[in-house]
């Protein structure tokens, strides 16, 4: 066995039973831990693919911005998981029943995937080994892709902005800072110096 | 065979940057104390060993043996595991970083996005220690912590990116061998990439929670932060994985703006000098001025740290991410990328 299938099945093995753990976990704060260890090793297996970028790109976007704000929610929200499995085996037959629907829809359309020769022959970018990964998407995505990624970085930013228009209240009765206005006081404005006050008669 | 030759070879090489780190990293919390009694002129640590230079492991004895405390309502796996990965990914960044020409554990053609991806994990020991003490200031520090450190993380990537433009590589090797040109110092990075060279510096010390941006443990607000309830081992992991994270952000502004290992004067009598000498020495120096900041500039206030995050850093550093490139692009600074 080589060094690479043996990381292989390690890292697998992790992730399949971190994966489990998350909807095991009794603890929601463990879940979205054992979350970031599937997430890790699933860099690891990119790794082991060659995809060196994409795994390093998955480590600091979904473990260390996206699953640090998981975390954040999970641990301020104060889930009472026992009250949430009540109902458990009460909705389990109709859970079976949507799963059993969903997997069997999965199968027909997975089973009955095709892709038109046209497609294939004109979609594809050889791949250059003589280039690293990322000088590798580079190019491509900047030449070839270019609209599809800028479509989809529109897409994040329409959801970004919609976030904060969603949350965004104006209220006119807070005082609020204007750093540059405070920056530009002088002590001539600021302080107001009384010379001529008797003394012992106060002010 | 061969496989089990290689192995062999990762782990001496592995075993020789810890125990080499882990001394540096001794003396240079002895150092940052010193620097720090020297501006309050008081004499820091002077009784342990000669001029106090064994200080640092009189501490460490002094953590593993006394009784690591538990609190009663702690998430005992959590509260553990804890200090344990605050202390393995300061560790595991320096496992790519080069210290003279080919010097590295692991020769990562992603070295700069491997330590950016490590840098944020940074985080979870923060959140996790602060979360498990089950305890009000150790989670206030932990949300102040996990804000902090994501919104620095964009400036640090933006600044990042104008260095990686400039190098054309994310090796951290090629980075260094791209600052080689016959101006010496002055071909450095930190010169052409000036506003950058001060936004990552600053953006470093808010990344690895230093004073002025030390909100995380604030002892005038929040008694140690997330490190209130820890004791013992524990606590001197925590210690250790922030001081070992100082030094590996002063290694890698000395990677990407400093020249790593290349001697300033590039003629004959210094470049015989070797690279890890230069390499030490340029990172000694970032921390004199890490340890500077620490002894002179005040703490600044919570929604100060946010303003100078988003609104300062990241438009001048996304500016002059369109600035480079453009430059780069349209004039012949650019060469044939």
């Amino acid at each position: 066995m080589t060094m690479a299938a043996a990381f292989f099945y390690l890292f697998s093995t992790v992730m399949i039973a971190s994966a489990f753990m998350v909807i095991a976990a009794r603890n929601p704060v463990h879940s979205v831990l054992f979350l970031i260890l599937a997430f890790v090793n699933a860099s690891g297996l990119f790794i082991l693919l060659g995809a060196e970028f994409l795994a390093m790109i998955l480590v600091v976007v979904y473990v260390g911005a996206v699953a640090v704000l998981f975390l954040f929610v999970v641990m301020m929200l104060d889930v009472d998981f026992a009250e949430l499995k009540q109902g458990f085996l009460q909705y389990l037959p109709v859970g079976v029943l949507i799963g059993a629907v969903v997997l069997l829809e999965l199968v027909l359309v997975v089973g009955g995937w095709q892709t038109a020769p046209a497609a294939l022959a004109t979609g594809g970018v050889p791949i250059n080994l003589a280039l690293s990964n990322t000088a590798q998407l580079g190019n491509v995505i900047y030449t070839k892709y270019v609209f599809l990624f800028e479509a989809s970085s529109l897409v994040l930013l329409t959801a970004m902005i919609g976030a904060i228009v969603l949350t965004l209240r104006h209220k006119p009765d807070v005082k609020r800072q204007d750093i540059a206005a405070q920056n530009a006081r002088t002590p001539a404005d600021a302080v107001d110096m009384k010379t001529n006050v008797p003394s012992r008669a106060g002010i | 065979m061969d496989l089990f030759l290689s192995l062999l070879l990762i782990l001496a090489k592995s075993l020789a940057v810890l125990v080499g780190l882990l001394i540096f990293v001794a003396y240079y919390l002895y150092a940052d104390r010193k620097i720090w009694a020297a501006v309050q002129l008081r004499r820091g640590p002077n009784v342990v060993g000669p001029w106090g230079l064994l200080q640092s492991f009189a501490d460490m004895v002094k953590f593993v043996l006394k009784e690591p405390v538990i609190p009663a309502g702690a998430n005992k796996g959590v509260f553990l595991l804890a200090p344990f990965v605050s202390g393995m990914l300061a560790l595991a960044a320096w496992a790519v970083i080069p210290v003279n020409d080919g010097w590295a554990v692991a020769n990562l053609n992603v070295g700069v996005l491997y330590i950016f991806a490590i840098s944020s994990l940074g985080v979870y020991g923060i959140i996790m220690g602060g979360w498990a003490s089950n305890s009000k200031y150790p989670f206030l520090s932990a949300l102040r912590s996990a804000a902090q450190m994501v919104s620095y993380e964009v400036s640090i990537g933006f600044v990042i990116i104008t260095v990686l433009l400039c190098a054309g590589s994310l090796n951290l090797g090629d980075i260094v061998r791209a600052q080689d040109t016959a101006y010496g110092a002055l071909g450095w990075y930190w010169l052409p990439l000036f506003p950058m060279f001060i936004i990552f510096f600053i953006s470093a010390l808010a990344e690895t929670n230093r004073p002025p941006f030390d909100l995380v443990e604030a002892e005038s607000e929040l008694v140690a932060g997330f490190m209130v309830e820890y004791s013992s081992a524990p606590y001197m992991l925590f210690m250790l994985g922030e001081y070992v994270a100082i030094v590996g952000m002063c290694a890698l502004t000395t990677i990407l703006f400093l020249g790593g290992w290349l001697s300033p004067i590039p003629f004959a009598p210094f470049t015989a000098v070797p690279g890890l000498v230069w390499f030490v020495f340029k990172v000694s120096l970032v921390f004199f001025m890490f340890a500077m900041v620490k002894a002179f500039v005040p703490r600044y206030r919570y929604d100060q740290l946010m303003r100078l995050g988003w609104k300062v850093f990241l438009p001048i550093s996304l500016f002059m991410v369109v600035l480079v490139a453009s430059v780069l692009e349209f004039t012949s600074l650019g060469g044939v990328h």
